[in-house]
């Protein structure tokens, strides 16, 4: 079957049967390998990706059930040299050991920030209870989802501080 | 891994799946978020010829308030149910139940009604449905007939629907009374399956119980209501004596087997606990609603 989709912002399409799961669609047909497969069983969440902006798990997904639908992945995330505020946040914080587990935190992460831009550490751990850190540094992974909510909310400030100042200048 | 290979359809409109399902049925299994199917696939405990994918059919994910009864769509997931305001006011139980289903991940794809007829003696929702004595309205091509939620669930994995229908929405009732619920579960770990769950709804009259409803997760062949709790409580004063007794008669009605996450009677005294515990946040939420 054919199957057409938006990945990080470009149209991209293959041909495949309707068994092929969306995660090996990813890296398989389209080499995008950033996406990780772990359990393969819908445990661990190494194969999250974002569908329509929302995290769900790769490996538990046909491709053909993404058919028309928007996808993020780990390679969309930094736009040219410049990393996104979660990738400087889990290289700040030191939010990764053996790596494995990291794409799919981040969008995890990025989701979380989208919906809820200054949340709890609670709900920071509740929002990864889904994705599994074999090494356990879970730790720095919720310093770095906090570091990236901060940046966040720096660059939001920033024009209105800019704003706020060419204002008062006048 | 790899499913075995089988045909896929993605039905376009209701009728479209029933005329898939009247054709096909016997060989289709019918496929929401596929939270649950999936896995299945992937374990090639189930090799259907057919995946009819229904996700692309309009006007099934609602959450909607008519006539006494909350229906849940077809297409409602667990997420939606986990942030419905409607439900948060009218049937809060769900809302308590939906965060505790899988994880964040799997609750932005699966549905309530999936899971409903995935009919798995470890799944959340059928016990909660039981607890509500919910109904469910299966459609095909000849008609469309209301299941009530005791007699959908016959054996694991194993349901009333017949191969050419489909579910199209789960009612629930809401009570006109004071009413509350809650539910209670037993996981080793975020995303395993339940140890043991329980799912308890009660309405009040006055200080007394004016109906009782109680389910129980993983703990038998298929969720059980454990009626002659229900009926112990019907009509009493929740004293702590009453309660009591409800929560022992709750834990004859389980029919647990020992595995990894506990032996039988551990899982027996589980649900006495649980029964004991949701009865009384449950009439003590029931007498804060409005």
């Amino acid at each position: 079957m054919k199957v057409a989709v938006k990945v990080n912002g470009t149209e991209r399409a293959g041909d495949v049967e309707p068994r092929v799961l969306l995660v090996d669609f990813l890296r398989t047909n389209l080499r995008l390998t950033g996406t990780h497969i772990g359990c393969d069983t819908s445990s661990c969440g190494a194969c999250t990706v974002l569908i329509d902006g929302e995290p769900v798990k790769s490996c538990t997904v046909l491709a053909v059930q993404a058919a028309g639908r928007s996808i993020a992945t780990v390679e969309g995330l930094a736009q040219g040299a410049n990393l996104s505020p979660i990738q400087v946040g889990f290289h700040e914080e030191h939010g990764l050991q053996c790596g494995f587990c990291t794409p799919g935190m981040m969008l995890t992460g990025t989701a979380l920030l989208d919906r809820n831009p200054n949340p709890t550490e609670d709900e920071i751990r509740w929002a990864i209870s889904g994705n599994i850190c074999r090494c356990t540094g879970y730790m720095n992974i919720v310093k770095a989802i906090q570091h990236a909510a901060m940046a966040r909310e720096a660059a939001n400030a920033a024009p209105r501080e800019k704003a706020a100042a060419a204002a008062g200048g006048e | 891994m790899f499913p075995a290979a089988f045909d896929y359809r993605a039905a376009t409109s209701l009728e479209d799946a029933l005329s898939i399902l009247k054709e096909r049925g016997d060989e289709a299994k019918v496929m929401a978020g596929g939270q649950s199917l999936i896995p299945l696939l992937k374990l090639r405990l189930t090799r259907p010829e057919l995946v009819v994918d229904i996700a692309h059919i309009p006007a099934m994910n609602g959450i909607k308030h008519d006539n006494g009864h909350v229906s849940i769509g077809a297409l409602a997931r667990h997420v939606d149910i986990e942030r419905s305001k409607e439900l948060a006011t009218s049937a809060p139980m769900l809302v308590e139940a939906a965060r505790w289903i899988a994880d964040p991940l799997v609750r932005n794809r699966g549905t309530l009604v999936g899971s409903v007829c995935h009919a798995d003696p470890a799944g959340d929702w059928g016990s909660v449905i039981l607890a509500f004595d919910a109904e469910i309205v299966a459609v095909s091509q000849s008609g469309r007939r209301v299941i009530r939620a005791q007699d959908f669930f016959q054996g694991p994995f194993t349901t009333a629907l017949k191969p050419d229908e489909m579910v199209t929405e789960v009612r629930i009732p809401v009570a006109k009374a004071l009413a509350g619920g809650a539910y209670l579960k037993l996981e080793r770990r975020v995303g395993d399956f339940a140890t043991v769950a329980v799912a308890v709804q009660v309405e009040l009259a006055g200080n007394k119980i004016a109906r009782a409803g109680i389910g129980l997760t993983a703990v038998g062949p298929q969720n059980i209501k454990a009626t002659e709790a229900e009926r112990h409580l019907q009509g009493k004063e929740p004293t702590d004596e009453v309660i009591a007794q409800a929560a022992r008669l709750a834990a004859e009605a389980a029919e647990p087997k020992e595995d990894a996450r506990g032996s039988a009677a551990y899982k027996k005294d589980v649900v006495r606990v649980f029964v004991q515990r949701g009865l009384k946040s449950a009439t003590g939420r029931a007498r804060e609603a409005k």
